[in-house]
């Protein structure tokens, strides 16, 4: 084994390899600062080049490139307040507030040296682990995963906020949204209203970018200022390796947690970040930072993430079993290369697999380092005036919008989304909430279904499934004692919020808590149509939610002025009563705008005609410089697209005219 | 859709390819030349996923050995179980050989089940290539066999199954049990093939099946430690339209073989008939690439040739077993049966599957 470890390392230590792995390091990296494009989008570039290399350099490059995604994506969360990836949207709770805070840099290198202690932690584990994963693996069926999503639903208490019903009821949302689609059991279509879009379910991408990045672009388009204000960018960079120093053990312990969800097949690696952080909040005395640039906040997500890719590879390499779309794609260059998935893995392809792994820890120390000599220039976005920002990142969110199905339709259901995001931010409903809900939905459902298909309501004796259920109640328990929000530490509950004591002052409120209720009336009645397998799912989430958000209702209707479920940022926000506030539907305005010239022209014609009105009637830019940043923006798309081999979703012009690529 | 006002490439080589099918161009313009353009391959699936391995695969080599040596990109178009960047071929390709589709088994059972979202039709297509595949099922020594002779004693017995879905390709397992007269219990919603090998391993089904590279890289040696038995294979189709024992598993019985076997007579009837079109359409005809019918007949040759000629090349033999499952692709004549043969279904018998989907599982096939 040693000699196989060390053999690998020599041959990984050629010039030809090491520089194979530098190429997909350099790739990775151009991706993950992009906000939201991911290890899909960055494989999909790579795949022409791995054809006729030999295994060990394409592995390299591979394996160089998913290794710094979670590095990369950093750049975005904690800068731009917009997730660079599935699994860094909990980095911006705290990274963002640091950020605004002036203090960038020392956010930046805490999570690059958290992410490169979990990538080598995550390689270091595999290095053993890979010889008794199998048996491991084997130990987790459809009973424990089931477990192991109500475990992951269990983050919601800790992250519901001041109003816990709040907190239930985005869950709630989440959970219908997760739902839409074919049922796993019968595979009848739910809440689909006829629409195709609809069929296959609302893609991850799609909500995590409406409900976070939408809100965060929406609510910085408000003021013309650039992110960091008037604060100095400061250094900072000792400061973040004491910080990290002070919670080492911090950052060990979500090193496991996001190795152990990604070891897990099934488990799917996107709300692992939420789960770390939720760990940090519960297990710390003083919770009183956390959601205002708790540095903590930082270091959790940021190890787990790294740490997961190294974990993910095993159900990968070991059964052929993708855990996330990444994986997936990397499963398929591995055949393309010859290499196939097995139990060989760890006899005869041993080398292979350790070279996978010096791969993993080599990409991740060099990807950090790689990342700290870029962090001083890219921080210097955060002084960028924002409306010059605010129309590269709209279309750059669409564009990665629509790579998950191609269609104009990911454009609509990111508005939608967007929209909800906006309102919700608004009023206080706890957005990672819906994000937890929406993504463990399917599984809770089909886990559950299976293992009551195999082994009945036993399971619930399994000894896996009784340690899981006690790590679950443990969870809640801490989590209600250690609750916070973007706002901070609420727990106790105290009802001496600031706050308008009129009545119509929480008409808006009442009114989006009402339309909630609405929508859980309506899920109600569509499962009614359904078999019994096909409904049971929603009809519960329907019944909870409509229960949960009516106790809401009656709170926000009869409660005193002040009462911890009254929230709205129009009524108590900082910005309130400053001059040069643009409104909150304008930053949601532009976007529909895109949206609505894409449908009419295709994207490309439509990025254009955005960006031009946006320069000359927002920004009130010269056409020289106007016309400059729309080539600009049009040639990144075009190239951007180009690389990909992707067609744009095409317009109402296009069906009537044919046009040459990329125009069509 | 109207006539396109357009000024593409394409709408030249059409007009080129329609100027030569009036007889107006001499027969040089039979010579087919793709030097400098771009073919795009539509795949309806996500990348990374069986499919789309399987065209980028086969795109760099196809860029070889077509004429001119194009660039052969895959464009994926995923979504609607392959249903929408399938509809999107249909309604955009033009007879010029720029774009090619490659289908699987889940774009030819939406078809072959009326799926109301399916917009297209195998009938405005001409095949270039198919791509057959193979499989083996297999059970757990658990259940006293040892080996596929003793497959009469799966007779009664409780067997369970973990499916991707009844109108997935794990329809072929379904109608094949049932036909048996096994009594499987099908689990849905797994993900993939790889997954219901993992439920197996784990003790919660006992009756399985993975494609041929699958079997041999991880159920042949639990076979070896005596952790699983091998029942049979598939089988597949000799050129008279006959399922023979798969040439990968010659030691193993034919889907035929071990029915014959189980009931002492040789399949037959109109059950029988559904599930051979669906087994026809989700393994011998798994992978199709197809050309819009139209296309001159130089062009689909010119493709034909192409994917005869890769079959040489060093770079298609060194990743064609963990690619294809030591299937070779088939053109010509051959291509053209299974295509026939996996895309067609008579509607009485389709109804019959339908009702028997809708009755037993609760599965519905749309309104119609």
């Amino acid at each position: 084994m040693v000699d196989t470890l060390l053999q690998a390392l020599t041959e990984l230590l050629s010039l030809k390899h090491l520089a194979y792995m530098f190429l997909g390091l350099f790739v990775g990296l151009l991706i993950g600062i992009l906000p939201a494009l991911g290890g899909i989008a960055g494989l999909s570039l790579l795949i022409p080049f791995i054809y006729g290399m030999d295994q060990v350099s394409a592995l390299a490059m591979l394996i160089g490139l998913l290794a710094i995604m979670p590095t990369g994506d950093t750049f975005s969360s904690i800068l731009l307040g917009i997730p660079g990836g599935s699994s860094s949207q909990a980095t911006v709770l705290d990274g963002f507030p640091l950020a605004k805070k002036g203090e960038a840099a020392r956010a930046l290198s805490t999570a690059f040296i958290s992410s490169m202690f979990g990538g080598v932690f995550g390689a270091l584990v595999l290095t053993g682990f890979v010889f008794i994963a199998r048996p491991v693996i084997l130990a987790f069926g459809s009973a424990e995963l089931f477990m192991l999503a109500l475990l992951g639903l269990s983050m919601v208490a800790v992250l519901s906020g001041r109003s816990l019903v709040k907190g239930v009821g985005a869950c709630c949302i989440g959970l219908v949204i997760g739902s839409i689609g074919a049922a796993p059991a019968t595979g009848e279509f739910r809440m689909v209203f006829d629409i195709e879009y609809l069929y296959d379910g609302i893609p991850l991408v799609v909500v995590g970018m409406g409900v976070f990045a939408i809100p965060e672009i929406v609510d910085l388009m408000r003021q013309n200022q650039s992110i960091a204000g008037d604060m100095p960018l400061g250094k900072g960079w000792g400061r973040g390796i004491r910080d990290w120093a002070n919670n080492w053990f911090l950052s060990l312990r979500c090193s496991a947690v996001g190795c152990i969800v990604g070891v897990i097949p099934g488990l799917g690696g996107s709300v692992v970040d939420w789960i770390a952080y939720g760990h940090a909040v519960q297990t710390s005395k003083d919770t009183s930072n956390f959601g205002k640039g708790d540095i903590r906040g930082v270091i959790a997500p940021e190890s787990a993430n790294n740490a997961m890719t190294g974990g993910a590879m095993l159900p990968t390499i070991l059964f052929g079993i993708p855990g996330s779309g990444a994986m997936a794609v990397f499963l398929g260059c591995m055949v393309l290369i010859g290499i196939e998935p097995g139990p060989s893995m760890v006899t005869t392809d041993l080398h292979l697999t350790y070279t996978m792994i010096w791969s993993l820890a080599l990409a991740n120390i060099f990807g950090a380092l790689a990342c700290v000599a870029l962090a001083r220039p890219i921080s210097g976005l955060t002084k960028i005036p924002f409306q010059y920002m605010a129309p590269f990142l709209i279309v750059m969110i669409s564009f990665a919008a629509f790579q998950s199905t191609r269609s104009i339709d990911d454009l609509i259901a990111l508005l939608l989304l967007g929209c909800v995001g906006v309102l919700m931010k608004r009023f206080g409903w706890s957005r990672p909430a819906l994000l937890i809900g929406y993504v463990l939905a399917p599984q809770a459902e089909t886990f559950l279904y299976q293992a009551v298909q195999f082994n009945g309501w036993s399971f619930l004796a399994r000894p896996g499934v009784i340690i899981i259920g006690l790590l679950t109640l443990a969870s809640i328990f801490f989590g209600l004692r250690n609750r916070v929000d973007e706002h901070g530490h609420v727990v106790p509950v105290q009802d001496n919020a600031p706050d308008v004591p009129q009545f119509r002052a929480h008409l808006p409120q009442i009114g989006f808590a009402a339309v909630v209720v609405a929508v859980m009336g309506f899920a109600l009645f569509d499962s009614l149509q359904h078999d019994f397998l096909g409904k049971i799912f929603p009809l519960s989430v329907a019944v909870v939610g409509l229960v949960i958000v009516s106790v809401l209702l009656w709170e926000l209707w009869v409660g005193k002025p002040g009462h911890h479920s009254h929230f709205d940022a129009e009524l108590t926000g900082e910005h309130v009563g400053k001059a040069g506030v643009h409104g909150m539907w304008s930053g949601l305005g532009w976007l529909a705008a895109l949206v609505v010239l894409s449908t009419l022209v295709g994207f490309v014609l439509g990025v254009a005609v955005f960006f031009l009105a946006f320069m000359r009637l927002r920004v009130g830019a010269t056409w020289f410089r106007s016309l400059h940043m729309t080539a600009w923006a049009v040639g990144g798309i075009v190239l951007a697209a180009w690389l990909l081999s992707l067609n744009f979703p095409s317009g109402l012009l296009q069906s009537l005219v044919h046009l040459p690529w990329p125009l069509r | 859709m109207s006539e396109p006002v357009g000024f593409t490439r394409r709408a030249v080589l059409g007009l080129a390819a329609g100027a030569f099918a009036l007889g107006l161009a001499g027969p040089a313009a039979a010579e087919v030349d793709f030097a400098g353009k771009t073919i795009e391959w539509v795949i309806p699936f996500s990348a990374g996923g069986g499919s789309d391995t399987w065209a980028r695969f086969n795109a760099p080599l196809l860029s070889k050995y077509l004429p001119g040596k194009p660039v052969v990109v895959v464009v994926n178009e995923p979504g609607g179980g392959s249903t929408k960047g399938t509809n999107l071929f249909a309604a955009r390709a033009e007879p010029d050989g720029l774009m090619i589709l490659g289908t699987s088994g889940s774009t030819q059972f939406p078809y072959l089940l009326g799926d109301p979202r399916v917009r297209y039709d195998y009938k405005d297509w001409k095949i270039a290539m198919a791509g057959p595949t193979g499989g083996v099922v297999y059970t757990t020594p658990a259940l006293g066999l040892k080996g596929p002779e003793d497959i009469g004693q799966l007779k009664g017995k409780d067997l369970v199954y973990a499916s991707q879905g009844a109108t997935s390709l794990d329809l072929v397992p379904l109608l094949g049990f049932r036909l048996m007269g096994l009594n499987v219990q099908h689990v849905f919603g797994f993900k993939g093939r790889g997954d219901g090998r993992l439920a197996f391993e784990r003790g919660e089904v006992n009756i399985d099946y993975q494609t041929s590279s699958a079997y041999l890289k991880n159920v042949q040696p639990l076979v070896e430690a005596g952790q699983a038995v091998p029942l049979f294979s598939w089988g597949v189709l000799n050129e008279a339209g006959e399922v023979v024992r798969d040439p990968t598993f010659p030691d193993l019985p034919s889907f035929v073989e071990a029915y014959e076997t189980m009931t002492g007579a040789p399949p037959s009837g109109p059950d029988y008939d559904a599930y051979f079109a669906f087994f026809t359409a989700g393994f011998p005809a798994q992978k199709m690439v197809f050309l819009p019918k139209d296309t001159p007949d130089e062009i689909v040759a010119a493709y034909q040739k192409a994917f005869e000629d890769m079959k040489a090349d060093p770079d298609y033999q060194a990743s064609a077993e963990a690619v294809l499952g030591s299937y070779g692709q088939v053109t010509g004549a051959l291509a053209q049966a299974l295509f026939e043969k996996g895309t067609t279904l008579q509607p009485e018998l389709r109804s019959r599957v339908a009702g028997m989907l809708a009755s037993e599982y609760g599965v519905k096939l749309g309104e119609e």
